[in-house]
């Protein structure tokens, strides 16, 4: 397979992440999207590493699994904390940092 | 065959991608994510990158997705409220998603990058196999590979910091000191 087919499949992931994080509001769901569009980019690391033929993308994208876990530690860490304090899971409802 | 393969993950990947949004219960989009991990896995193993495949069935739809639905279990999926903040956000959302898609495809099918067309060169039969990701790691990238194990540490600690039972005490009486504690402050001498 041609590494465009791969790339272009990418942006499609990425961009269906991007779709999911404005659309949905649970904050479970917007960081199972952030999920998704850190996979994209994985996706796209590992193809351009092919299409280089040097292993250093890939390198780079055991890098971002890493990140992309420490992400969801985080983020699952506040969520039940958010939860604990009986505050409503909803992005909209949690408005009192913003600007 | 490789073709077919490609595709076939594809659809697993784009389809389990949608039903992450889709879905109303968290649950099932945890179970889509599952769907969307291991086609991407495939993926990785056609572009011959078998430890990040490996990686990726281990690290993520093994031990992440376990601790996606451990706290969905906990916390319980919530029904959505129908009340929109921004009117028409369901329509300008999709929108805006292909919006992004087609600037995305257009910026890299557009790029000068000459190999885009074709298979990559030839790799040797090691070619992304743990030995040389390894030696990758320990040799050319030793100061990130540190850094990520540092970055690991600090997100399991900060993860035990947020979700510690600590915090109960306080959401109980948020402004007044509890009458407990300042029992224990008189009774101590």
């Amino acid at each position: 397979m041609n590494t465009d087919w791969f790339v272009v499949l990418s942006a499609l992931l990425f961009s269906t992440g991007a779709f999911g994080i404005l659309l949905r509001r649970s904050p479970m769901v917007i960081l199972l999207c952030l999920e998704l569009m850190l996979n994209a980019g994985n996706l796209a690391l590992v193809a351009f590493s092919r299409m280089v033929g040097n292993g250093q993308g890939q390198v780079f994208a055991v890098i971002v699994m890493v990140v992309a876990a420490c992400e969801v530690v985080v983020g699952l860490g506040l969520i039940v904390a958010i939860f604990r304090r009986r505050l409503p899971l909803n992005v909209d409802d949690l408005r009192e940092l913003r600007g | 065959m490789e073709a077919v393969l490609f595709f076939l993950a594809a659809i697993g990947a784009l389809g389990g991608a949608l039903g992450v949004i889709a879905m109303r219960n968290p649950f099932y989009s945890v179970l889509a994510l599952i769907v969307h991990l291991f086609s991407l896995a495939a993926l990785f193993l056609l572009l011959t990158a078998a430890f990040v495949a490996a990686a990726q069935v281990v690290v993520y739809a093994g031990a992440v997705m376990v601790l996606y639905v451990f706290v969905v279990a906990y916390v319980g999926g919530g029904g959505e409220s129908a009340w929109e903040p921004i009117p028409g956000q369901r329509f300008l959302a999709p929108l805006l998603g292909i919006a992004l898609f087609v600037e995305l495809a257009v910026a890299v099918l557009s790029s000068s990058l000459l190999a885009l067309g074709t298979d990559g060169p030839d790799v040797n039969a090691g070619f992304g196999n743990p030995a040389a990701i390894g030696r990758l790691l320990l040799e050319k990238f030793l100061l990130p590979f540190e850094a990520s194990s540092i970055l690991l540490l600090l997100a399991a600690v900060g993860a035990i910091v947020l979700a510690s039972n600590r915090r109960d005490g306080e959401r109980d009486t948020p402004d007044e000191p509890s009458p407990n504690r300042e029992e224990g402050v008189s009774l101590s001498p």
